[in-house]
């Protein structure tokens, strides 16, 4: 521009030009990212700030009533109290060790399956290949309610084909029983989010440079070999997104065992964490008591994601090392 | 390597290939067999349900069924399903718009503090619905929109995901160079996003959407504390009171099934249809 600009007093409006119509420009784009992002920060802001302080101070406050419960009711703060209430109430301690041993039986389970069918289906000996991934990934169109209705059939004696053909071999299986319940509740998360991890290992496997493959084939390891020692640690990225992913969905268990605990005595109405948030708002109308343990479970969420990715990170390290 | 060699090195893997057969084969009746059931269970009428062989021919009922779903509680259920397409279908596409849009100018403009911005976006990600439920609920009860139609409409518009994948397909589809030639052209900057960006983006649109549609469709724990009027609620839990009115009449069963698999067409309608398009949006979000 300045190249161009003849002697004389012109210069000084003709830089003028660009440096005002520079910063018009910024101010435009500013403007623009603005309205682009307002809509989806008014919705942050509503529906996932407010509500998150909400939960925080809810937490810290708590009904009292007065002259021996006969005053009327005010809100007052009681600090910790809920708290310790919460940390200190057994029902809400064994919904924890539920949501433990539901992830440490589910999570495994899910992982390793969906990677063994994704190397089953990478190596190329799999008839049918695309029909076999439609089928797998066909429960991830059935909702978690409709897939909780269809195994809760499944299980139930009377309804069940399952239940009659074990019955036929003189195995009595009670699948809503005290021991079965959780498995049963791992196999109906497990149906439904199999096939959905599978497509995304498959993905990240595809992906994989051939000649890597082909590397590892002339240094004589075998398809196993292959599978276990080459392709797995090259998609362990997306192994840990599922695994954080699952994590976090498995945290919230609500939907199955609330359907279940209509049928199976061995599922209070506290059975998870969820549960526990759900009925103490709702059914026992303790707010404080209900926000204290949503905010326990946001930092076991926030705790655990930390944790995962700390991990797979310190474990990528030391594995490039 | 011989020929003497080739029918021992053939063998392990012919058997191999048998194995891997069985393996993915049993995988696939596995995921495929509740999903038949379903579907031959909503045939059946209550007598041939009760005697639990879905198999036999005897019994065939599903018009019946179809006719009884429609009429049960004066026509309930034609109501949840309308409501439910209207919270997916709808809340799906204004969702992808709102965060397709955010996720772009994240990746297109530079201001401050836009990474602490963006790790915001991710951590809601994170934070676990039934979290929000509670003081969402308050909120509701406080402004009058509890048990309305906008109490579980508005906060499944919230989708921080999108706005992750909305920046990831920015990255890839749409180009810096086209829209510098479109400001030369002196394009205004919505404008431009809106004729010359937006339909780059369209396959990740049609993928934010049908991460969203899937999700809003399952939603069950927000209408639950949300709603009480019944006609108001979607399908998902609409089937969970029938399945609950089912303990204690199992005239109900016939209809919760047959309800149950007409709930999971759409799903499947919008996956078949929208297949090319949704198979390389999950590629970008698991794998980057």
């Amino acid at each position: 521009m300045t190249t161009t600009a003849p002697p004389g007093p012109a210069p000084r409006t003709i830089t003028a030009v660009p440096t005002t119509s520079r910063a018009t420009t910024r101010r435009r784009e500013h403007t623009a990212c603005a309205v682009l992002m307002a809509p989806f920060f008014l919705l942050l802001v509503v529906v996932f700030l407010i509500p998150v302080c909400t939960a925080v101070w809810l937490s810290f406050f708590g009904a009292d009533q007065p002259g021996l419960g006969f005053g009327p009711e005010r809100t007052v703060f009681v600090g910790w109290r809920s708290y310790a209430v919460v940390f200190t109430d057994p029902t809400f301690l064994a919904g924890l060790g539920t949501i433990l041993g539901y992830c440490l039986l589910y999570i495994p389970l899910l992982v390793v399956g969906a990677l063994a069918l994704a190397l089953l289906l990478d190596s190329g000996a799999v008839r049918l290949r695309s029909w076999a991934q439609l089928g797998l990934f066909l429960p991830h169109a059935v909702p978690g309610i409709i897939a909780a209705i269809i195994w809760l059939y499944l299980y139930t004696p009377g309804l069940s084909p399952v239940v009659e053909l074990l019955a036929r071999a003189d195995l009595t299986i009670d699948f809503l029983g005290a021991r079965a319940v959780l498995p049963s509740i791992v196999n109906i998360a497990l149906w439904s989010n199999l096939g959905y991890n599978m497509v995304i290992f498959y993905a990240a496997l595809r992906a994989v440079p051939r000649e890597i493959i082909e590397a590892s084939v002339v240094d004589g390891a075998g398809p196993v070999r292959t599978a276990l020692r080459v392709k797995t640690p090259l998609i362990r990225s997306s192994i840990v997104v599922v695994v954080l992913f699952t994590l976090i969905w498995a945290l919230q268990l609500f939907t199955e065992p609330m359907l279940l605990s209509l049928s199976s005595p061995m599922i209070s109405s506290r059975f998870s964490p969820a549960m526990y948030i759900y009925d103490a708002a709702f059914t026992r109308n303790n707010y404080g008591l209900a926000a204290a343990a949503s905010v326990i479970l946001l930092l076991c969420t926030i705790a655990l994601s930390y944790g995962v990715t700390r991990w797979s990170n310190r474990a990528g390290s030391r594995g490039e090392a | 390597m011989s020929t003497t060699e080739l029918p021992t090195a053939l063998r392990p893997r012919l058997l191999g290939r048998v194995v891997v057969n069985i393996v993915v084969g049993i995988g696939v009746l596995y995921t495929l067999l509740p999903v038949l059931w379903l579907l031959l269970a909503a045939t059946k009428d209550r007598d041939a349900l009760a005697r639990s062989d879905v198999l036999s021919p005897g019994g065939f009922s599903f018009f019946s069924n179809l006719a009884d779903l429609f009429r049960e509680d004066a026509g309930l259920y034609g109501r949840w399903y309308v409501n439910s397409l209207l919270y997916a279908v709808l809340g799906a596409a204004v969702s992808a718009l709102v965060s397709v849009a955010c996720g772009y100018a994240f990746d297109k403009y530079r201001f401050r503090h836009k990474e602490k911005l963006f790790g915001l976006v991710l951590a809601a990600v994170m934070v676990p619905q039934t979290v929000l439920a509670l003081p969402l609920y308050l909120m509701a009860s406080g402004t009058g929109l509890v048990n309305t139609f906008w109490a579980v409409f508005i906060p499944v518009l919230f989708n921080p995901f999108g706005v992750y994948l909305g920046r990831i397909f920015s990255q890839g589809y749409v180009p810096d160079e086209v829209l510098s030639a479109a400001r030369i052209d002196g394009a205004g900057e919505v404008a431009m996003y809106a004729r010359v960006a937006l339909p780059m983006l369209v396959p990740g649109l049609v993928t934010v959407f049908l991460f969203q549609l899937t999700a809003i469709w399952n939603n069950f724990f927000l209408p639950m504390v949300m709603l009480s009027d019944q006609k108001l609620y979607p399908v998902s839990l609409g089937l969970y009171t029938w399945n609950s009115s089912a303990r204690v009449d199992p005239d109900y069963f016939p209809v919760v099934i047959t309800g149950s698999l007409l709930a999971v067409l759409p799903l499947i309608v919008a996956f078949v249809l929208l297949q090319r398009f949704w198979r390389s949006g999950l590629t970008a979000g698991a794998v980057k």
